[in-house]
C-alpha cells in the first residue's frame, strides 16, 4: 500500500480536531467583562481560546515533527495514531477527560472517513487537505511565526503530492480506507444532514456532478478500423448525474471548489456521537488489529519527537478549570466513559505527564535517551522496546 | 433481468481493492469457492450449489515458518490452469500460491524489499512454471515492459487459431501489453494509455476489454490495438470487470454503487464489435470493489463492496 499516506491522514485529522475544539471553546465562552467579575470561575475568554489554538497548531507544524511525518513509511496503527493525537490535544493549557478525548477522536475519524469516501476523484483528497490547511492558516493569521510554519507545510504538500498520478492517489485512498475499515460511529450532525444512515453507513448518492475528467455515463460509441465513429447509442445510467464542475486549485492560494474538508461545525450545532448499535460492527476491526505490530517502534519515534519538544506541564493545572467538555454536561461526560462499549476502546495509554509522579520521572528519563541518541543507532531498538513496554505497563 | 438472491455472509468486510472477489466453480463437487480480501486476510467461503452448506476459512499472507507480522494483501485470484487450479495471493511482502481450496500453501515467492519502501511495484511481470501436481513451482521469466505498477492481467486459453494473443497486462498509467505465451513470452502489442489507471482488464475472443479510473470502458483489438468501442460506463472509478465467455456477457462495477451488465457481439467478418447495455443493479450506499460471474454463461453473478460483510448474489430471472 502507499507509503505516502501518513502526512495526509495526520493533517486532515488534525484539521478536524481544530474545528471541533474551536467550536467547543467558543461554546464554553464567557465574554471578557463577565469573566472579570467572577474571577474564581474558570472560563474561556477570547485570549485563552486563541492561545490554545496557537499552541496546538505550533506543535502540529513543528519542524522536526513534520520531517518525521513526511518520510515515506507505513501508516501507523490506530493505537499509535490515537496516542499522538492525545498528546497533541494536550499541547496547551486545555485539558480533556478520557470520555471527551474518545468522543473527539471518534468525530475526527468519522469526519475524515466521510471526506475520503465522498471525494469524487482520489486526487481530490489533496483538495480536502488544502481546505483544512486554509482553515488552519486562518486560525493563526495574526501570528506570523506560526504562519510561516504553516506556509512551509503547504510547500511540502505541494512538492510531495502534486506530481503523483491518479493511480498513486487511488492507492493512498485505498490505504486510508483500510485504516477506516468497519468504523460506523454515528455522528449526529451527519445524521441530521442525512449524509449518514442510522446504521452508521454514509450515503453515497447516485446523482450530482461527475468527477473532473469523467463523462456523464450513458454513451456507447462504436468505431471503424480507421478510427471513424460509426454509431453512438445512449443507455439509461440509473442515476441523475450532471457534468463535472471546474477543477479546484492545487496551489497555496486558490478556490478548492469542493466543500469537503471545510468547517461544518458552528457554535449553534452541537457535536454528538451515538454509541449504541455500533458495537457489532466494531468487533470485526479489533480482530484484525490483534496481531503484534513490529513497526510500533518507528511510530514511537514520532511520538517521542512530539513529546520531546514540549515542556512538561506543572501539576497545578489539572484543577484550574481549563478543561474542555465535548458533552453538554459533566454528568453526560462521566456517563459516556462508563457506558462506552469495550470494543470501541482505543486502548490508549494515558500519558498525562501532570499526574503520576513515577510515570513522569520514567517518561522524562526515556525522553532524554531519545533526544540524546538521535535516530536509528543499533542501541535504539532496545530503547524503543523500553518505551513500548513502558507504555504497555502504564 | 436479474434478481437478488440470498447473500453469503463473510467473517470480515471487504477492503477497497481492485477486483476484490475471486470465484471458482467446482462442478464435480457442486461447489463454488469465493475469496474476499480484508486487509491482511483472505476470506475463503465454500458454498454448495443447493445453498445448504457453507464453510469458511481464512488465510493470512506471511512467509512460511517466519513469525513476523503479516502484510497487506493486494489481490487474491484463482488461476485455472489446464491441469490444476491454484489460488494466488499477492501482498506487499510476496506472492503465495495455495491449492484451490486454500488448504496447503504450495509456493512462496518473496519480493525484494527496496531500501525505501515505496509500496508500489516496479511493473515487472513474474512468470512461473507450475507442474500439474506438487509444489515444484519455479520462476521461469520476468517480463519487464511496464514502467508503472501492474493493476490487473487477463488471459484466454482458447484453442482457436484466430486467437493468437493469450495474455494482456494493464498498469497504473493505463498502458496495456498484449503477449503470446510459449517457451518464452512474446510481446505482441503495446496499447498506450492516456495517463489514467486501468484498474481491470479482460481478454475475450482476441478483444481486450479495459476499465479505467475515469469510469470508461474501452474495447481494443488485442493484436492491432485498434479501438473498437468506448463506453462512458460509470460515474466513478471502475473496480472490476468480468466476462462470461460462453454468452459474451460483460459485467462492470464501480465506486458509484452500480453494477452493469452488457452484451458483447463480435463479428469477425467485418472485424467489428457491438456493445449493448442490458441491465443495472444499484448496491445502495456501497462502493463496489468486486464483481464476478459465477458461471461461464453469466446466469448468476456475485458482488462485494467496501465495508460490506457479505457477498451479494444475483441470478437471472
Amino acid at each position: 500500500m502507499s507509503s505516502r499516506t501518513l502526512p495526509l491522514l495526520f493533517i486532515n485529522l488534525g484539521g478536524e480536531m481544530l474545528y471541533i475544539l474551536d467550536q467547543r471553546l467558543r461554546a464554553q465562552n464567557i465574554p471578557a467583562d463577565k469573566a472579570k467579575k467572577v474571577s474564581t470561575i474558570a472560563a474561556w475568554i477570547e485570549e485563552d481560546r486563541k492561545r490554545v489554538m496557537n499552541d496546538i497548531i505550533t506543535t502540529m507544524f513543528n519542524k522536526k515533527f513534520l520531517e518525521e511525518l513526511f518520510k515515506p513509511q507505513e501508516l501507523y496503527s490506530k493505537k499509535a495514531l490515537r496516542t499522538v493525537f492525545d498528546r497533541l490535544a494536550h499541547a496547551s493549557i486545555m485539558r480533556l477527560n478520557q470520555a471527551s478525548m474518545d468522543k473527539l477522536y471518534d468525530l475526527m475519524t468519522m469526519a475524515f472517513k466521510y471526506q475520503v469516501l465522498l471525494c469524487p476523484r482520489p486526487k481530490d483528497i489533496l483538495l480536502v487537505s488544502f481546505n483544512h490547511m486554509d482553515a488552519i492558516k486562518d486560525f493563526v493569521k495574526d501570528t506570523p511565526s506560526i504562519l510561516s510554519q504553516v506556509d512551509e507545510t503547504y510547500r511540502q504538500l505541494i512538492e510531495m503530492y502534486t506530481p503523483l498520478s491518479s493511480g498513486e492517489f487511488q492507492l493512498i485512498r485505498q490505504t486510508l480506507l483500510i485504516f477506516f475499515q468497519d468504523m460506523h460511529i454515528r455522528v449526529s450532525i451527519f445524521l441530521k444532514d442525512k449524509v449518514q444512515n442510522s446504521n452508521g453507513r454514509f450515503v453515497l448518492p447516485t446523482s450530482g456532478s461527475v468527477p473532473h475528467g469523467t463523462q456523464v455515463p450513458g454513451l456507447i460509441r462504436i468505431f471503424s478500423c480507421t478510427g471513424e465513429e460509426l454509431t453512438r447509442q445512449q443507455f439509461n445510467n440509473g442515476g441523475n448525474y450532471n457534468a463535472a464542475l471546474r477543477e479546484g486549485s492545487f496551489e497555496i492560494f486558490g478556490d478548492r471548489v469542493t466543500k469537503l474538508g471545510t468547517n461544518m461545525y458552528s457554535v449553534s450545532r452541537p457535536v454528538e456521537t451515538h454509541m449504541s448499535g455500533t458495537s457489532k460492527n466494531s468487533a470485526q476491526h479489533t480482530k484484525v488489529s490483534a496481531a503484534p505490530n513490529p513497526l510500533a517502534k518507528e511510530e514511537l519515534n514520532l511520538l517521542a519527537r512530539l513529546m520531546g519538544g514540549l515542556e512538561v506541564e506543572k501539576p497545578g493545572n489539572t484543577d484550574s478549570g481549563f478543561r474542555v467538555n465535548l458533552f453538554a454536561t459533566d454528568e453526560e461526560e462521566e456517563e459516556a466513559l462508563i457506558s462506552r462499549p469495550d470494543e470501541l476502546s482505543y486502548g490508549v495509554i494515558n500519558i498525562q505527564a501532570t499526574k503520576d509522579q513515577q510515570a513522569n520521572a520514567e517518561l522524562a528519563k526515556i525522553m532524554g535517551e531519545f533526544t540524546e541518541s538521535g535516530d536509528q543507532s543499533p542501541g535504539a531498538s532496545s530503547k524503543g522496546d523500553d518505551l513500548l513496554a513502558m507504555m504497555d505497563g502504564l | 433481468m436479474y434478481h437478488k438472491e440470498k447473500s453469503i455472509q463473510i467473517k470480515n468486510s471487504a477492503s477497497a481493492l481492485y477486483n476484490n472477489l475471486g470465484v471458482l466453480r467446482i462442478a464435480p463437487r457442486r461447489l463454488t469457492y469465493f475469496t474476499v480480501v480484508h486487509a491482511n486476510v483472505v476470506n475463503m467461503i465454500s458454498a454448495s450449489w443447493d445453498g445448504l452448506n457453507y464453510s469458511h476459512r481464512q488465510l493470512q499472507s506471511k512467509e512460511p515458518n517466519v513469525a513476523t507480522s503479516t502484510s497487506l494483501i493486494m489481490q487474491a485470484a484463482f488461476c485455472a490452469l489446464p491441469s490444476r487450479d491454484l489460488l494466488v495471493v499477492t501482498s506487499q511482502k510476496g506472492i503465495q500460491m495455495y491449492e484451490s481450496d486454500g488448504s496447503i500453501m504450495v509456493y512462496w515467492h518473496a519480493l525484494d524489499t527496496p531500501e525505501t519502501p515505496t509500496g508500489v511495484s516496479s511493473g515487472a511481470i513474474l512468470v512461473f512454471d507450475v507442474p500439474s501436481k506438487g509444489s515444484n513451482i519455479t520462476l521461469s521469466e520476468v517480463l519487464e515492459e511496464h514502467k508503472e505498477s501492474i493493476t490487473d492481467m487477463a488471459s484466454e486459453c482458447s484453442g482457436s487459431q484466430e486467437c493468437i494473443a493469450n495474455l494482456v497486462t494493464a498498469d497504473d498509467e493505463g498502458n496495456l501489453c498484449v503477449w503470446k505465451s510459449g517457451e518464452e513470452f512474446q510481446l505482441l502489442n503495446k496499447i498506450p494509455g492516456f495517463d489514467m489507471s486501468c484498474s481491470s482488464v479482460k481478454l475475450w475472443k482476441g478483444t481486450v476489454v479495459a476499465g479505467y479510473g475515469t469510469g470508461q470502458i474501452r474495447l481494443y483489438e488485442a493484436v492491432t490495438g485498434i479501438l473498437h468501442a468506448e463506453v462512458n460506463a460509470h460515474a466513478r472509478w471502475i473496480y472490476s470487470l468480468d466476462i462470461a465467455p460462453f454468452s459474451g456477457l460483460l459485467l462492470s462495477a464501480a465506486e458509484d454503487s452500480l453494477v452493469r451488465v452488457w452484451h458483447l457481439t463480435m463479428t469477425p467478418e467485418t472485424n467489428s464489435v457491438e456493445v449493448a447495455h442490458l441491465h443495472n443493479e444499484c448496491v445502495t450506499d456501497t462502493q463496489i470493489c468486486g464483481a464476478k460471474f459465477c458461471d461461464g454463461d453469466g446466469y448468476a453473478f456475485a458482488v462485494t463492496g467496501y465495508d460490506l460483510s457479505e457477498i451479494i448474489r444475483y441470478v437471472q430471472s
